[in-house]
Formats: C-alpha cells, structure tokens, sequence
C-alpha cells in the first residue's frame, strides 16, 4: 500500500488543515506576540510562568492525568471482557456505551452537578440506606469525576475498536502454543492496543486540558485550571492577547508531549513486534 | 461461574455511571416546575410547547443537519486522509498528526475566535461557515478514530486480495473497507457528538438566525435552563437510539440472511 | 451490511445537503419587499411570542440573536461579523459602545409609546448616556442576598453575613469579577467605581479572606442552588430574587443596608442600522403596554414601564426584588466602565482571588 497514489489522498486534508486550522492560527500568534496597544512582545508568552498561571497549569495537568488514567482504567476491562464475552452483537454493547454522548454536554454535567450535589440524588440514596453522605461537590474530586464521566466515551470507542479488530486466531494460536492469560494479555492484546490507547489518550487528555465548564459548574467557580484562565480572558476580562499567548504556550506545551508520546509509542511497538 | 457474575456486574456499573445523568436531565423533561431543582408533579406540557415553538424546532433541525454533514463530510475527508497517512514514511506521519492535534488542543474559544476574525475575511457569516467550523474539528476525531483500526488491521488479506488479481479499488472496497467499517463508524459518531455538543465555536461562527440547541443552551444557562429544552435533548436521545436500533436489527437480519445463503450455496 | 451502513451514511448526507440547500435559500434570499432587523440581546430575555408578534404586524422579520455576557456580546459585535441593528446590553457596556462611537442618535421622544417609561430611568441612564441620547431602558434590577429564611440566626440586612464566619461553607457569590468586588467594596463602605488602588486591593484581601466560607462561586444557578437547600444564601440579581422565592417560600431577598449594585440594561441602534425606520417601530413596539408586560412576565426583572408597575397585583407590588422602595436604593450605585490601569488591577487580583 505504499504508493504514491495512496498517499495523494490525505492531500483534501492537508489543504483543510491550512486553510482552516493554521491560517487561524496565525491570528491567533499573531495576537500572542502583541499587546494591547500594538507593538511586539513576548509577555504573553511568558505569562505562563506568573505564580497563578503556573499554579493552573499544574492542577491543569494534575486533573487531566488522573482523568486519562481513570478513562483507561475503566474503559479496558470492559474492552476485556467484550473481547471474551460470547455476545453474538457487541456492537450493540458498544453503542449503549457511547450513546449517552448524545445528551447535550452542558445539560450532562449539569445533571451530574445534581447528582453529586450536598442535597443531591447520590446523597438522597446514600443516607436512605443509612451510609453517610458524601461530599465531593466544589472540589477537585468533583471536576475528575465530571471529566471521566464526559470523555469516557472517547476513550472507550477506540480502545474497543482496537480490542475488538485483533484477531481471534493471534490470541488462539497463543494459547495453543501454551500462553496463559496473563500472557495473551501482556504479550498480544495490550502491544496491539497500545494505538487505539495513544488515540484515547489524545482524545481525552488534550481537551481536559482546556475545559472550563466542567470546571466551572463542578468545581463551584472555586477552582481555576488553565482552561477557565484562558477562557475569562477572552470573555471577562477581554485581553485577547494574553488569552492568545496562554492558549499558544498551552497548545505548545502539549503538541510537545504528544509528539513525545508517539515516539515512544512508536519504540515500544518496534519492540513488541 | 463467579468470573462471569463480576464481569456482568462490572458492565453493569459501567452503564449505570454513564446512563445516571441521562435518567435526570429525561426525569427533568417531565417536571412539572420550571426550575431543575424542584419536582412540581408529572406533566407533558414542555413537549407541547416544544412543537410550538419554531424557535426551538429551527434549532432542532439545524442541529440535526449539521451534525450529520459535518460528521459525514470529516467522515470523508478524514478517511482517505487516515489511508494517505498510513502510506506515508513515519516522520511525516509524525508531521500529519502533529497538525491533526492542533484542533483539539487549542481552547474552544480561541478556535472560534480565530476562525470568526477569518471567516469575516472572505465568507458571510451564517450556516456554511459553522459548518466549516465543524468540519475542521471534527476530522481530527474521524481520523483518530480509523488510524489505530488501520494499525491493527491484517494487511495479509488486502495483499492476498491484490495477489489473486483484484484491482485496486475492488480489494479496498471488498477487503478494506468492510474491515474498517467499525473504526469509519466511530468516527462518524464520534464527529456527529462533537458537532452536537460544541457551543462555543459554533456561536463565534454562526450568523444571524442560525441556531442550535448548544448554542441555545449556552444563552439560557446564566437565566436558567427552559425545560423545553430537556424534552428536546430527551427526544434527540430517543431517535438516535432507535435509528441505532433499527440500523443494527435490520443489519443483523441482512448478515443472516447472507450467510444463510453462502452455506446453501 | 456495511456497505449498507455506509449507503445510509452517504444518503443520509446527501439529504440533509439538499434539505440544507433548500432551507438555506429561502434564508438567504433577499426578497426586497420584505424588510429585516437583526436584534442582538442577552439569551431569556424577551418572550418569543412577542418576536413572532412584531413580524405579524409589521411584517418585519426580526433576525434574533443571543449572548451570554456583555463582553461576549461586545467581541462578537465589533468583529463586524454580523451587522446589527439594534442591542440591548448593560449600563457600563452600553457607555463604551457609546464612547465608541458605535451608536446611533435616537429621538426616544417622538415614539408613541415612549411615555410609557418612567422618567427617573431617563434620570438613572443620565450616567452612562449623558443627556439620554443613545440608550431606552428596558429593565433593571438590584444586587442582593437571597436567603432561606428558616436556616439563619436573626434577620439578614447587612452584607456582613457574608463576611463574619458564620455561614461558613453556606455562602454562593456571583461568579463575575465586578459583582463581587462590588459586594466587598460596599461592606468596606467604598463606592463601587472606585479607582483607588488601595481600597480595591483591601476588598480583594477581604474576599481572599472569604474565599474558604465561599461554598461556590455561580452565576444564575446561584438561585436554584438555595431553592434546593444546598447553600443557606447566595449573593444574586433580583429577578432571581423574585424566582427563589416563588420556588421556595421559604426564601426571601434582601437589598444589604451598605447599598449595592443598581443596573439598567437599555437598547441602542447601532451605527450600522440602516432601516431606522424599521428599529424606531420595533422600539416603540417595546415599550407598548402589552409588551412590556410579556416581556416582564417572561423573567421578572423590574421594568422601567409606568403601565406595566401600575398594573402589576398587589404582591408584586410589595415584592422588594421587583420593585424596591425607594429608601433602600438611595446607597445603590450603578457601574461605570472602569480605565485601563483599573480593570488590568480588577482581573489580576480576582484571578489570585479564584486560584488561592
């Protein structure tokens, strides 16, 4: 499949890629290396490192570590234990799964506000069977739970869909040949994942980095990620071109670690197979 | 025997923390009081008022259109872009999907901003621009969808496809594709979601009139959100599940009958 | 069966392209027979029917759009994106729009309806609008503390209760930098438009203080969350004042001693609008009698109609969110856009507030 004639077809691509992702993109660095009254500056740039900016960052960073982790921790058994299940339609299994993303996102985490809230319905149930009420609304707690809860599905659908496509006869062939669970598990499913994981982890970890709503509405307003930094400049306090330098700095910082990632993704696949 | 027990229970939280909310916000659309908090009794009166309100209908289709072609086009674009990458050596896979992330990492109200200040440039504001916007967030997720698939896939069959004389195309469509069909699925759904659920690019974006039920939520929220708009979200759900549902058992049926006929022959 | 998939996919893009063609002509179509007005206005703020109303008498279509803030509703404005004719935004933002040149002059006075408006917001909009060129009220409201009359010790009147400790980890305060600075600035005694450096920088340490009372920081869901009992007060506009208490009669609102915030959201025609012709009718059309009184009723933020407070029953009348004696508005200021120097100082200090 190497041929030229195949590689022709990412060009659409590449051309929507310019027109309509770097050329904005340009207004926006544009915007990150000026201030307000004109004139050419790096302060914006290196906002990033002013002891608010770098606190957010970091619970930034914190929060969408932990959330990637859970995502992956919750949504691989189930891929495990689709793979082994005898359900004729695990498709069906896998759409009940993501389906719930079609409630609008907002009403979603205003829902689960509600569900956590001190007088909320998880607490209505829990002091019904006479266990102490948990309280985990306003805090850092509450903002994981929200990012979990919104893009599990995200990285649910391709580690599934990894899982799902290795072939049955790899993992007989295995067994026939004397691997025993543990093994399968270790030496075939999680090396042939690991792409369907890198694109989960992407898919989750980068936009958890710039959310501010689930922030906002869960974490009570009391806890500020980069996310709502970035997002109050543009809205509240209407300095653009700090926003800009935030969000350029951000957008740097993370394409770095991605690009990191997949190298290594790249070594360890090299690896294993 | 326990194994499977934990395994059923395990799925079986898994659907409960992810169905809980959605039980609320559909419990909601019943709530006779306009405020979420408090249940003032069963009613169905937010429906009624719903398909009165053209308003909210307009929002309705818009929504519904844009999330199917933006999804579908990105579906497009994004395919033959996941088959261009993969053909491609690996540093400028690198290169490709370094820009691919760029959408995603950028915060959504830089990207709409951005994308307002550029569109303002050459293109009247209104649907087709939001649809461009769409379009241009939603191809990283189709292509982040159909890549690991793409990976994963056994090249042998497309290659035994092509060594026993098939075109080209022909194996691509015979071979390839039917393998892919999950991972292009995914995609499209994926895509769909995130042009349903967008509200901040989609506002900088969008023109006069044009509305969607983000769009509409987003405003609302500060005031309180209108309980016709959980009825609308409640209905919304319903039909993309039952178009599911119906898009699964017919295809069930249709496989049947297909392998039916291959072990008669 | 996947190709089949695949084929529903296509069919169904194909379809919706043609729908969306369809629909997008009929929207795009510029019959000059008909004429159009593209309103800009904060989301939940004016009663569809009263939309659909206008167009039926008129036949003017209206083009409605919404924002959820001033300063959103500002940076879509000036992209130029959209061409607006009229707006209706709050006091300070009206007043930078003013001094931006980007309204247009209007004579208010030779409207039919226009002495519907109670002149004493003529007076209010002086301010920010000097000599009432520019802007047409169309509602206002106060800032206070909404409360669950049977959790508090004694009665609340001061903003003091937000501050002294008692309701530790009770509290809502609003989620926007000015509310709140405004609330600790009133408590110190200070007028909320101050630009001392240092009287600003004591309430921020003031509410750097609070922040560990601070249940949450919201908007307008500030309101559901006392009628539900989770908070015992929150810092809110009156309009959801007036709702808490509907929901919760327990729930009561109060205007603080030390006064508050006044504000008036009013209308301006922007510079761009052509069809003046057009605007003036539709905001005459505002200020008629059974609109106003829709549009009222559509949210409960006071009005600035005379018609419409006339005729309101009596337990609105005597509702202190809806319509406040005059005694405990004479300590309540309203906002003024602020400088520069000020403004960089107002968000450097709320962002450490909101990050302790």
């Amino acid at each position: 499949m190497k041929s030229k004639k195949v590689r022709v077809l990412a060009i659409p691509y590449a051309v929507w890629i310019v027109g309509f992702t770097l050329i904005p993109l340009m207004f926006v660095l544009a915007k990150a290396v000026t201030s307000p009254a004109g004139g050419f500056t790096f302060d914006n740039l290196l906002a990033i490192f002013d002891p608010v900016n770098r606190k957010s960052l970091i619970l930034s960073l914190l929060l969408a570590f932990i959330s990637t982790v859970m995502c992956i921790l919750i949504s691989y058994p189930v891929a495990l234990i689709l793979k082994s299940s005898k359900i004729k339609n695990k498709k069906i299994l896998m759409f009940i799964l993501i389906l719930p993303m079609w409630m609008n996102f907002i009403l979603r985490i205003l829902a689960v506000q509600m569900l956590l809230s001190k007088n909320g319905i998880i607490n209505h149930f829990l002091t019904m069977a006479g266990l102490s009420p948990i309280n985990i609304i306003n805090t850092p707690y509450a903002i994981v739970f929200g990012m979990v809860y919104d893009y599990l599905p995200y990285m649910m659908l391709p580690v599934l869909n990894c899982i799902l496509a290795i072939p049955d006869d790899i993992i007989e062939a295995s067994r026939d040949l004397g691997a025993n669970r543990l093994t399968v598990l270790r030496r075939i499913i999680i090396p042939l994942s690991l792409s369907g994981i890198g694109s989960g982890i992407t898919m989750v970890f980068v936009p958890s980095m710039t959310e501010f709503v689930i922030a906002n509405i869960l974490g009570g307003g009391k806890i500020q990620l980069l996310g709502n930094i970035i997002e109050q400049e543009f809205s509240v306090t209407m300095n653009q071109h700090l926003g800009s330098g935030l969000s350029v700095t951000l957008m740097i910082f993370v394409l770095l670690t991605t690009l990191l990632f997949g190298r290594h993704e790249d070594t360890n696949k090299g690896f294993v197979l | 025997m326990i194994g499977k027990t934990l395994r059923k229970i395990y799925i079986g939280l898994v659907i409960l923390f992810m169905y809980a909310p959605i039980i609320v916000l559909i419990v909601l659309s019943f709530n006779n009081s306009r405020s979420r908090v408090v249940w003032g009794g069963f009613t169905l009166k937010w429906y009624s008022a719903l398909f009165s309100s053209s308003s909210y209908m307009n929002a309705f289709y818009t929504t519904i259109i844009l999330a199917v072609l933006s999804a579908g086009i990105a579906t497009v674009i994004g395919l033959a872009a996941a088959l261009g990458i993969t053909a491609m050596r690996k540093r400028n896979i690198q290169i490709m999907l370094f820009f691919t992330n760029i959408p995603l990492v950028n915060a959504d109200i830089v990207t709409g901003i951005a994308l307002m200040l550029w569109f303002v440039r050459f293109l009247p504001l209104g649907f087709m621009s939001v649809l461009v916007a769409h379009v241009t967030f939603n191809m990283p997720y189709v292509i982040l969808c159909i890549l690991p698939r793409l990976d994963a896939m056994d090249m042998h069959q497309f290659e035994a496809a092509r060594d026993l004389g098939a075109g080209i195309r022909y194996a691509f469509w015979k071979v390839m594709l039917p393998d892919l069909m999950p991972g292009i699925f995914s995609g499209f759904f994926m895509a769909a979601t995130m042009s349903l659920d967008d509200f901040v690019i989609t506002y900088f974006t969008k023109g006069p009139g044009v509305n969607t039920l983000s769009t509409k939520i987003y405003t609302e929220i500060r005031k309180g959100i209108k309980p016709e708009m959980y009825a609308l979200s409640s209905i919304l759900f319903l039909l993309v599940l039952i178009i599911l549902i119906l898009i699964n058992v017919t295809g069930n049926n249709a496989s049947r009958s297909i392998n039916k006929t291959i072990e008669e022959k | 069966m996947k190709k089949k998939i695949m084929c529903l996919i296509m069919s169904v893009c194909m379809l919706t392209l043609c729908a969306c063609s369809a629909t997008g002509q009929t929207a795009g179509e510029d019959n000059s027979e008909e004429q159009s007005l593209t309103v800009f206005n904060y989301g939940q703020y004016f009663e569809p029917e009263m939309l659909e109303l206008f167009t039926k008498e008129t036949g003017i279509r209206i083009n409605y759009e919404e924002a959820a803030t001033p300063e959103e509703l500002y940076t879509k404005y000036v992209s130029g994106g959209i061409s607006y004719d009229l707006l209706c935004t709050s006091d300070y933002m009206i007043k930078r729009l003013i001094d931006e040149g980007e309204a247009k002059e209007v004579n208010y006075r030779g409207m039919e309806h226009f002495k519907n408006i109670n002149p004493e917001f003529l007076k209010l909009s002086d301010s920010f609008d000097p000599g009432n060129k520019y802007a047409l009220p169309y509602f206002w409201g106060t800032v206070g503390i909404l409360y669950n009359t049977t959790k508090v010790n004694g009665p609340i009147d001061s903003w003091d209760v937000l501050f002294n400790g008692e309701y530790s980890g009770q509290i809502i305060m609003q989620d926007s930098m000015r509310d709140s600075f405004m609330v600790a600035l009133k408590y110190l005694g200070y007028s909320l438009n101050t630009t001392d450096e240092k009287k600003i920088r004591e309430a921020a340490d003031l509410l750097k203080k609070q922040k560990p009372d601070v249940e949450s920081y919201l908007v307008d869901e500030a309101r559901d969350e006392v009628v539900a009992e989770n908070a015992v007060m929150a810092v809110v506009y009156s309009g959801e004042g007036y709702l808490g208490h509907e929901y919760n009669p327990d729930l009561a609102y109060v205007i603080p001693k030390e006064g508050s915030n006044l504000w008036v959201d009013s209308w301006i025609m922007t510079k761009n609008c052509k069809n003046t012709e057009a605007a003036l009718k539709f905001l005459d059309f505002l200020c008629r009698e059974d609109v106003a009184k829709a549009n009222f009723e559509f949210q409960y933020y006071s009005s600035p109609n005379k018609t419409v407070v006339d005729k309101m029953d009596e337990t609105l009348k005597a509702n202190n969110a809806i319509n406040p004696s005059y005694d405990s508005l004479k300590d309540c200021e309203v906002f003024e856009a602020l400088d520069e120097k000020t403004t960089a100082l107002y968000s450097e200090l709320w962002k450490e507030i909101k990050s302790e």
